[in-house]
């Protein structure tokens, strides 16, 4: 292991991850129903493929993918479709979803199962068998991995680093994942190199994590594992690239403009079980954590389970839980309802009390560049918020409004409590529906 | 001494004199009485209705050629002035005003969560749509007002509403609404649909007591051209006259609604024999 590079900014909160990380992942029981979105991945919505009243089974297509960028959705469990309605989708709108009533039989369709002969699958049958499986980033940003893995000729990849670094606090899914599963992880990051033929490995970890570090490298014959400094937004891509090769994404490009292609250690998961049961993507592991409810967990559960149905089985929230956040509390969405579905990019669910909640005040800004020093990209998040809040658009895009990872270090360390990401995030709105209109 | 002195400074004056003289024949700027005339005439609010910038730049625009009818806030009386001037027609304009299809108050409509950021609706319709649990209604936090110049909306209980004498019908509000729900209608009108919502009725009734469920009593109960229907939503056509408050008192949620000003037109309550009799002759 060597000492990896620093990248600029950055903030250490408070982890709060021992709660769960010891947790070995537990398997939620089949639910009574389950809300699938049509739409759960970056890129188009699915096109159902299904009708109320059809019987389906466990791993069978509900919706075929929508486009290049988009994925195929499939059955959590075995039953019928009883609904084809808008229900609450986690992006706090209403959105078209299938409800599946199970069957309590949690049948798979033909061809899931026995393992199969993965390790000499063909490039591009590994890469047919990941869009077929329906498998998008599953550290949050639900990117269809397919599309990441057909990157253009002129762009030659020489790297995949798998990300294990799981910086977001409370979050312990992708700890658990590696070790519980870290030969699954190591056989679908192989896989994945295979398709854009590249021979160096990278897993990168945060020092947090010492167990999963040991079980990774005892496996890892001929694949480099790292570990990492312990700051916020460690496992942010470009961050990523920047310490583990030192290299730097330019403004506006993507990790295959430095030859680098970045994975979740949950993905590699994925990939591994697609190519070798055939298995889609219908299950993941969430951290059910934080003070509001009564026993945090890690848990193994489908794609479509209501986050209420989690609730109950964790032991339900206490009477002060203030706040509902889907994913980590820095990048997470804010829930109104638990009435949402887990999605394939559904990393935890962090329940707050009323004294980690603070409301909204903020005073102005007192030019002390907290935020300037805390930007991991560079930016000036004060400067680019004032642009947004006077509507001077043009000029947050000159300040490179459009780099923003929206990883929320500004508005955590501003002692003005200034909600400089959301300006921000209302100026990259406003910048791409201009962007829009003008093609 | 004081002679030289004062002989020299009036030979320079005199010199300057004659310079700039010349200087204002030879390098005169012809500018047509016109513009000086029209902007005269214009209300110098420069609020950029006429999708020119400024007063200023209307004018100029006007006399090469532009329509002279385009100031909104100077209204028909500018107007005439303007094509005075040109010795153009003078055509009539109804009085446009911009109006909210949404009432959708914080008494009468559910909401879905605290919302505690930026208060502006643009950037509350980046959390999740804003709090309201009705995604197409008014969100109350003022961007409209911010971008209205002349002071013509006021936000009462979470609710934007448009003063039809303050509002010039420049459409500066009209972008600034996320929910899109402002819409330019003549002041005539008094009679509207105060909701936007194309969600489903039952979906309607859970979230808001004066949306619209789709019942389609006003179009069906009362045969009238003027109303609408697009899915689920009952539209009011303004491009017709409806005077009569028949839709608003057959309607089952109170969407429709009579709301009278100094410019609207005076209202009809048809006899309920019409009515019966209309009812019979569907029957």
């Amino acid at each position: 292991m060597k000492a990896a590079f620093d990248f600029h900014g950055g903030i250490h909160p408070a982890y709060n991850k021992e709660t769960t990380a010891g947790l070995p992942a537990e398997e939620l029981p089949l639910q009574e129903k389950y809300i699938v979105p049509l739409s759960q991945s970056l890129g188009a919505a699915g096109n159902p493929v299904v009708e109320r009243g059809t019987e389906v089974l466990k791993g069978q297509l509900l919706a075929e993918p929508g486009g290049f960028v988009s994925v195929p959705i499939h059955a959590p469990t075995s039953g019928k479709v009883s609904k084809i309605d808008n229900f609450p989708h986690p992006s706090g709108r209403m959105m078209t979803a299938l409800e599946i009533t199970a069957d309590g039989e949690d049948r798979w369709i033909d061809g899931c199962g026995p393992l199969r002969d993965f390790e000499n699958m063909k490039p591009d049958a590994i890469k047919k068998a990941i869009w077929d499986a329906g498998i998008v980033g599953m550290g949050g940003a639900a990117f269809p991995t397919h599309v990441k893995l057909s990157p253009p000729k002129e762009k030659p990849i020489d790297t995949l680093i798998i990300n294990g670094a799981e910086c977001e606090p409370y979050l312990t899914a992708d700890h658990r994942i590696m070790v519980e599963h870290a030969e699954e992880v190591i056989s679908g990051a192989r896989l994945m190199a295979k398709v854009i033929g590249v021979e160096r490995i990278i897993v990168g970890i945060e020092r947090n994590k010492p167990d999963a570090i040991d079980k990774m490298l005892s496996l890892a014959d001929g694949i480099e594992v790292e570990a990492l400094h312990v700051v916020y937004p460690q496992g942010s891509e470009k961050q990523l690239i920047y310490a583990l090769l030192g290299r730097s994404v330019p403004t506006g490009g993507l990790p295959m403009d430095v030859g680098v292609l970045v994975q979740n250690v949950g993905t590699a998961m994925a990939a591994y079980n697609a190519c070798a049961f055939g298995y889609p993507l219908i299950e993941r592991i969430i951290t059910v954590t934080g003070s509001g409810i009564a026993q945090p967990k890690n848990l193994k559960v489908r794609v479509g389970t209501l986050v209420s149905d989690i609730v109950q089985y964790c032991g339900g929230l206490s009477r002060n839980t203030m706040k509902a956040v889907m994913g980590g509390p820095m990048m997470g969405i804010g829930q109104h309802t638990l009435d949402v579905p887990v999605m394939k990019g559904t990393s935890g669910m962090v329940f707050l009390t009323a004294g980690e909640v603070t409301l909204f005040r903020s005073d102005p800004c007192i030019r002390c560049a907290a935020c300037v020093e805390a930007c991991p990209m560079g930016l000036l998040p004060t400067v680019i918020s004032s642009y947004s809040v006077n509507s001077m658009f043009d000029t947050a895009q000159e300040y490179h409004a459009m780099d923003c990872i929206e990883c929320g270090c500004c508005s955590y360390s501003c002692p003005s409590h200034i909600p400089l990401v959301q300006n921000i995030r209302r100026a990259k709105a406003e910048i791409l529906s201009k962007q829009k209109k003008a093609s | 001494m004081i002679l030289t002195t004062v002989l020299t400074l009036a030979a320079i004056g005199l010199l300057a004199g004659i310079g700039l003289g010349a200087a204002a024949k030879i390098f005169a700027v012809y500018i047509d009485p016109r513009v000086e005339q029209i902007e005269a005439v214009l209300p110098q609010y420069n609020c950029g209705a006429c999708g020119y910038a400024g007063c200023s730049d209307y004018a100029k625009a006007v006399v090469e050629g532009e329509n002279p009818n385009l100031c909104a806030p100077g209204g028909p009386v500018t107007n005439q002035q303007v094509s005075g001037i040109m010795g153009a027609e003078v055509v009539e304009q109804e009085k446009m005003v911009a109006f909210v299809l949404c009432a959708g108050n914080n008494t009468l409509a559910t909401k879905k969560y605290i919302y505690n950021g930026v208060a502006d609706c643009n950037s509350a319709d980046l959390v999740g749509g804003g709090d309201k649990a009705c995604s197409y209604g008014c969100l109350g936090l003022g961007s409209c007002v911010l971008a209205c110049d002349f002071e013509a909306i006021v936000i009462e209980d979470g609710l934007a509403r448009i003063l039809p004498d303050m509002c010039t019908g420049c459409k500066a509000c009209v972008p600034a609404c996320p929910k899109n729900i402002i819409k330019m209608i003549p002041a005539s009108r008094s009679v509207h649909v105060v909701c936007s919502s194309q969600d489903k009725g039952p979906v309607v009734r859970k979230i808001c007591k004066v949306g619209c469920i789709g019942c389609k009593r006003c179009t069906k109960d009362i045969p009238n051209e003027e109303i609408f229907m697009v899915d689920t939503l009952a539209v009011v056509d303004y491009s017709k006259s409806l005077r009569s408050d028949a839709p608003a008192k057959v309607c089952p949620t109170d969407s429709i609604q009579v709301i009278e000003t100094e410019f609207t037109e005076s209202i009809i309550t048809p006899e309920p024999v019409e009515q019966a009799a209309a009812q019979e002759e569907r029957a």
